[in-house]
């Protein structure tokens, strides 16, 4: 079987009987079983209950039970997404061996529309890192250059989509999670707007900020994906349903009169030659389609990451407390009395930028320096939302770089943190201010490594960065990473 | 701003982590840089800016209080490091 497939092209093979649900999981399980060793972008892979399900799935095909575009197709999940009964260890130590009692709602919904789970993905522990080199389990490699981080924290998704370990994963972005390493790998996220997608499951990171989304080799196949997991959930207050989830229907190759806005700051200081160069001439390409495109100043953009980091790690200081040995996963052997074993468990279970975080929130909600720290970059943020809802008076579309370099050496970012923090530039103020982005593949480095292009639309208007973002995908090929094409067929 | 060895202590307790000597070191390090850095914050004019938590006006979400889920005692326990007689084993807290 040729794994250079996207989800709905292999669902539609399935569809019409061209090939089983047994045959293209097998395909895919064989995949990551001779790929593994170079990018170990699985914490857990499920051959055997992978199988099992691929042959009910083929009964619920054959019998009408479904109908739907992804039925039959495989999936990954990033392993901070619960699933009844398998390992869910967010990349951590302290979790290695817990296995949820529920499924998130998002995965569930997945599973309603015939897909079938092979196993988990590697990311930055807890979601804590920009390159999947914090992860208890090892560092994940980017199949364009096994030197290289696939970029994190869904950089286990990123790299296995991108390896052709599977079609299609799902992440998580807390700060830019889904979209910098879709933009690392050469693949495609979105990162809808916050409350699109229920977080229902999800091990929190920053909850104001975390949204569940696709990683994909297209733009057809990122929104049938969240086609098929967004809406209202009982279970997650904050999400809700909003029209304008027929994300499908925004597959147009059609940008005409289409308002794009280019932020002036998106392409300053430390922005890499090679990656402007390549994303400005997306923008070109989309304005020779009829589009119409201006830089603008955003302003702001470099208090994003310290507003970003104050309100990330207040919220992961307080959603981490509940790891305390008690109830589920990592115990510490030997201990005094309650407190003791709670500190112990939680110094030995968590790694260094957990740490780090956590520390950090705890002080910036401790009682003296709430108002300075934690007020102030709630304040921050409201000003950044301020910002882009005026841009998006203008625009229907802000475009610009997902992140300021291509892939980076492993082992280059984790000796300088604040260094790691700064490649968050363009992302983290997505997610500050709820709005949806994609990520997709514009053009390659001297390097060879694939650089990202990110739109950002208003709020629940998916629809129109999907549109902008397919009508873009229909003026290239989509490139496979040479280690993929060696042992492909 | 100066993270001294009490704050760290302190912040220790808070965030209920115990660290080594040299972590110590490092986490005073670590979190001067980062305080120096976010305190970039200061530069803007925040005066009369409402704090905002939710991007777009979301309310309080009501339900009835109806239990759905099922007894899932032994299911949840099955993870747990210690457990005795159906319930979490812990040390003991008081004498």
């Amino acid at each position: 079987m040729d794994l250079n497939i996207t989800a709905v092209e292999l669902g539609k093979k399935i569809k019409n009987k061209e090939i089983s649900v047994v045959e293209a999981t097998t395909a895919f399980l064989d995949s990551m079983e001779e790929k593994e060793k170079d990018i170990n972008a699985f914490v857990t892979i499920d051959r055997e209950g992978a199988l099992k399900r691929a042959e009910e799935v083929q009964k619920g095909i054959d019998d009408g039970t479904y109908t739907g575009p992804l039925a039959g197709v495989p999936v990954a999940i990033k392993d901070n997404m619960c699933i009844d009964g398998m390992l869910t260890t967010c990349s951590s130590k302290i979790l290695h061996n817990f296995k949820p009692t529920y499924t998130a709602t998002a995965v569930q919904k997945l599973e309603e529309a015939g897909a079938v789970i092979v196993g988990k993905t590697n990311m930055d522990e807890f979601a804590m890192g920009s390159t999947t080199e914090t992860s208890y389990y090892g560092e994940t490699k980017n199949p364009w250059d096994l030197e290289r981080v696939p970029g994190g924290s869904s950089g286990g998704s990123a790299a296995a989509v991108a390896a052709e370990e599977i079609p299609y994963a799902l992440g998580s972005d807390t700060g830019g999670s889904i979209r910098q390493p879709a933009g690392f790998c050469g693949v495609t996220g979105i990162k809808p707007t916050y409350g699109r997608v229920s977080r229902y499951g999800l091990i929190a990171y920053g909850s104001s900020l975390d949204q569940i989304g696709p990683l994909a080799k297209d733009v057809t196949d990122c929104a049938t994906i969240l086609e098929t997991i967004c809406g209202k959930d009982d279970k997650d207050s904050t999400s809700v349903k909003e029209a304008g989830d027929d994300f499908t229907s925004a597959l147009i190759d059609d940008v005409k009169g289409m308002k794009i806005g280019i932020p002036k700051d998106y392409l300053g200081e430390g922005l890499d030659e090679e990656v402007k160069a390549n994303v400005l001439a997306a923008a070109k390409a989309l304005e020779a389609k009829g589009a119409t495109v201006e830089e603008f100043d955003l302003s702001l953009v470099e208090y994003a990451i310290p507003a970003y980091y104050i309100i990330a790690s207040a919220e992961a200081s307080s959603n981490l407390e509940r790891f305390d040995g008690v109830k589920y996963g990592y115990r510490t052997e030997e201990y005094t009395d309650l407190h003791n074993m709670y500190k112990k468990t939680r110094s030995e279970g968590f790694g260094a930028e957990v740490k780090r975080r956590i520390m950090l929130g705890s002080f910036v909600l401790s009682s003296g320096y709430f108002d300075a720290y934690y007020m102030k970059a709630l304040r921050t943020k409201a000003l950044i939302k301020q910002a882009f809802d005026k841009a998006f008076e203008k625009y229907d579309v802000i475009l610009g770089p997902v992140a300021p370099t291509t892939a980076l050496k492993l082992g280059d970012s984790l000796s300088d943190p604040i260094k790691m923090y700064l490649g968050d530039i363009y992302t983290v103020s997505v997610n500050l201010a709820g709005l949806p982005g994609i990520s997709l593949p514009c053009g390659y480095d001297s390097k060879g490594l694939p650089i990202g292009l990110q739109l950002l639309g208003k709020h629940f208007d998916e629809k129109s960065i999907i549109r902008a973002a397919y009508a873009f995908e229909q003026t290239r090929e989509y490139k496979r990473p040479a280690y993929a094409v060696e042992r492909g067929l | 701003m100066q993270i001294t060895d009490e704050t760290i202590e302190y912040v220790g307790i808070l965030a209920k982590l115990e660290l080594s000597d040299e972590e110590k070191e490092q986490a005073k390090k670590d979190m001067t840089n980062m305080l120096d850095y976010v305190g970039k914050l200061n530069e803007l004019d925040t005066d009369g800016v409402e704090p905002m938590s939710h991007t777009f006006s979301v309310h309080n979400v009501f339900r009835e209080d109806v239990v759905t889920n099922a007894d899932d005692r032994d299911h949840m326990l099955a993870n747990a490091p210690e457990q005795k007689e159906g319930a979490y084993k812990v040390p003991k807290t008081f004498d």
